[in-house]
């Protein structure tokens, strides 16, 4: 395979993971304004840093509103990460590597690219909005389908999850870390009932609310849930999952082409040092403190990889 | 004989259905115009799914778009066809020959039947080609030769696309879709597949490679990258073929060989069907600011380490000035008239053809020798007086740059509009792939048609819209 090819692939996935998780955080963000009675539009400063779009956002706009920060957010050109942007650079990367993908994922990216674009043309009306993540999810989720029903399982099916994974512990990092305060163990004590909006949020910023409470029962406490969204390895929105998965993606490639690289020993130490403690040490250590260090790591890890699998000259 | 009718394909000149539309008519006439109109809508849909577009230079608005499609096929006899390919092989043979001769002992310029000018002189003859032998001796691996009716038996070659010839995309889709809209057509008639296409390709390369080339050799397509026009078709082929796409950053020259930059390190690759003008190829050696190219690949292609399809040069084959002696050329190598017929042209670069062609200007068409895609040409018979008057000092201004040939009665084929079937003027681009193994034509090729009435333009670029093709098996 070329490394431009792997590079296309692991960018494209990225993206496409990045374009879910976005519509996710405004879906949540939409769902806490009209929930909550006090100074709602607060909450959008908050839901853009953990998509990471807060900063750049200052930069054009002066005041936060709850338009122009979901505006930002699904359809803003100048936002490299505003769904329509990110599903616009999943679509650009599939085209060069449009000769490792199967008909069935082009067809669902174009139909993706196609029906979002559409959808995001205008600003989105507050009434269609459920809609239109409605239809962001749908077709990213076929795009996800497609991949794993029709493609085969070699270099690049490793590539594409190796993106995918990478920009999901990346995501589910940043959430963490935005909303760690309120998943400190001195904060239960105050108990009040905006802890459990932000927790609630934090679950459902990943989809997480039906799978928590399937294990954890309706009793949420900041260490089940910090517990369920780091350690668990039944939860595919967990950082253990997602960093599992880069590691055995990784160890199939070097299995397939029979070399190990410097890439190989980062993402091991990785799951050494990230992975193998529990919850209440991380806490000891530092939740926030930790969430940067691991974010930290997997910038390395992505870094590395591309200079392994020969990305760029 | 009546010359002033047109042909149509389908009603002859004087309304008498012509056989090889029969079983399609019977069809056509069962049909309901709102069904058709919806099946016309839906090929749209799945050309735009499958994203077969092409990107209009300069205009960062409109990056991508549909060539129109229209669902009327052309129906070509398995006769008819017959002797069509046979006069497309013949000139393919004799340009290849003629590549060769050119690049090497230039007989034919020793004979008197090309004056040396129209080769030393012409931009498209490259020097750093003199002497070199491709690999298995092919010069035009693809080639595209356009051609236009004008009667039951005449066609005219318009222009040898020796180059490298697009479109063959647009061949393959045009059938995939009418196979999934229509299926009962295809049991009804029996058309000839074109599908094999891209195995052809493959084989048709692969017996090209190199000397040195042991077992399988590698095959790659070199694109300029997703922004050029015809990208889609480029990744299409690749795909097809099971081959890598590359552009020029991934390859490099690595041990005496062109490599491709994979997961795995630098693989030399054995056959570079290519994409990009010559132009292009190889900075060291041709534009030096090419970003597209491979720095030092003629130096590879030199030493006979890798097959460049087409070969470099080639353009001096399909340039328009050595067009008008293409009937020379044919008997010269072949040794036999030329079955396909040559639009008569004068070479403004001539005196007595220019006055000739200054006097009468409304009646001819005047083409750029270089030029292509149908920009920079007048139709005279279709333009305004301002239009001719302008044309007349650029043509007085560098008469060697320009062409000129008479207004042909271009056949027509129906295609499908809200009122029914309308009659439009179409031209032909068969395929054809050379190898050591022979020469091989797809039955069928791409019909361009021009979607304005009346209008002689079937480019892409302005308003024209394609066809699928059909040969029938007799």
């Amino acid at each position: 395979m070329l490394g431009k090819t792997a590079n296309g692939l692991y960018w494209m996935y990225r993206y496409l993971e990045r374009a879910e998780n976005t519509s996710r955080l405004v879906e949540t963000g939409q769902r806490i304004a009209l929930t909550r009675l006090d100074s709602p539009d607060d909450e959008w400063v908050s839901v853009m840093q953990t998509a990471g779009v807060a900063t750049a956002y200052k930069k054009h706009h002066d005041v936060v509103t709850k338009e122009t920060a979901i505006d930002w957010m699904l359809r803003a050109k100048e936002n490299p990460s505003s769904v329509l942007s990110v599903i616009s650079e999943t679509r650009q990367n599939a085209r060069m590597v449009r000769t490792a993908l199967t008909h069935d994922v082009w067809e669902a990216v174009n139909g993706c690219y196609m029906k979002v674009k559409e959808a995001l043309a205008r600003r989105v009306n507050e009434r269609d909005l459920p809609a239109v993540i409605d239809l962001i999810k749908e077709r990213t989720a076929l795009v996800r389908g497609t991949t794993q029903g029709t493609m085969l399982r070699n270099d690049i099916f490793n590539f594409a999850r190796i993106g995918t994974y990478l920009e999901r512990a990346d995501n589910i990092s940043r959430i963490l870390d935005v909303k760690y305060y309120v998943l400190l163990p001195s904060v239960l004590s105050v108990g009040s009932s905006i802890d459990n909006v932000q927790w609630e949020t934090i679950l459902r910023s990943v989809s997480a609310r039906g799978g928590f409470r399937m294990v954890h029962g309706n009793q949420a406490t900041p260490r089940d849930i910090a517990q369920f969204l780091i350690l668990d390895r039944r939860m595919p929105r967990s950082l253990k999952f997602s960093i599992l998965k880069i590691r055995d993606n990784m160890e199939y490639l070097a299995a397939d082409y029979g070399v190990r690289h410097a890439s190989h020993e980062l993402v091991g130490r990785l799951v050494d040092s990230f992975m193998s403690q529990d919850i209440d040490d991380i806490f000891d250590y530092g939740l926030h403190e930790y969430l940067q260090n691991l974010l930290a790591a997997l910038g390395d890890l992505g870094r590395q990889i591309e200079v392994d699998y020969r990305f760029y000259e | 004989m009546n010359e002033k009718k047109i042909l149509d394909e389908m009603w002859g000149r004087d309304d008498a259905l012509r056989d090889p539309y029969e079983c399609f008519q019977a069809w056509f006439e069962g049909e309901d115009i709102a069904r058709l109109r919806a099946k016309q809508r839906e090929a749209e849909e799945v050309f735009r799914l499958t994203g077969i577009t092409f990107n209009v230079y300069g205009r960062a608005e409109a990056e991508e778009r549909l060539i129109p499609f229209d669902i009327i096929p052309r129906i070509i006899s398995g006769r008819e066809w017959q002797r069509l390919s046979r006069g497309i092989e013949q000139r393919v043979r004799a340009i290849n020959a003629f590549l060769y001769d050119i690049y090497h002992r230039q007989e034919i310029v020793k004979a008197g039947r090309i004056p040396e000018e129209a080769i030393a002189r012409n931009d498209a003859f490259l020097p750093e080609m003199i002497g070199v032998k491709p690999p298995g001796g092919v010069y035009t691996h693809i080639v595209g030769i356009d051609l236009v009716r004008t009667g039951d038996n005449e066609f005219y070659v318009l222009e040898d696309n020796a180059r490298t010839p697009s479109g063959v995309s647009y061949m393959l889709e045009n059938r995939e879709t009418m196979l999934q809209m229509f299926p009962e057509l295809f049991s009804k008639n029996r058309v000839q597949p074109v599908q094999t296409y891209p195995a052809d390709l493959r084989q048709s390369l692969a017996a090209c490679a190199p000397e040195d080339c042991n077992g399988r050799p590698t095959v790659a397509v070199l694109t300029p990258g997703i922004y050029n026009s015809a990208y889609f078709e480029h990744a299409f082929l690749a795909d097809q073929m099971g081959v890598e796409l590359v552009e020029g950053h991934d390859l490099r020259i690595v041990d005496g060989k062109v490599a491709m930059r994979t997961t795995q390190g630098y693989q030399p690759i054995d056959v570079l069907y290519r994409r990009v003008d010559d132009d292009f190829l190889d900075p060291l050696n041709f534009n030096a600011d090419s970003a597209l190219g491979i720095p030092g690949i003629m130096d590879v292609y030199r030493a006979g380490r890798i097959t460049i399809a087409n070969a470099p040069g080639t353009g001096i084959a399909d340039d328009k000035a050595i067009y008008s002696y293409m009937p020379d050329i044919v008997e010269f190598y072949t040794g036999e008239k030329a079955i396909l017929e040559n639009v008569p042209t004068w070479r403004c670069s001539e005196p007595d053809a220019l006055a000739y062609v200054l006097d009468n200007l409304g009646d001819l068409v005047v083409k750029e020798v270089h030029g292509s895609g149908g920009y920079g040409m007048l139709i005279g018979p279709t333009a305004t007086r301002k239009e001719i008057a302008e044309f007349r000092k650029k043509l007085e201004a560098r008469p060697g740059n320009y062409i000129a040939q008479p207004t042909l009665s271009l056949s027509t084929v129906p295609i499908f509009t809200r009122k029914g079937l309308a009659p439009r003027h179409v031209d032909l681009r068969p395929f054809v792939l050379v190898s050591p193994a022979g020469i091989k034509i797809t039955p069928g090729g791409l019909t361009r048609v021009a979607l304005k009435k009346g209008s002689l333009v079937v480019n892409s670029s302005q308003g024209g819209g394609t066809k699928d093709t059909w040969v029938l098996e007799d």
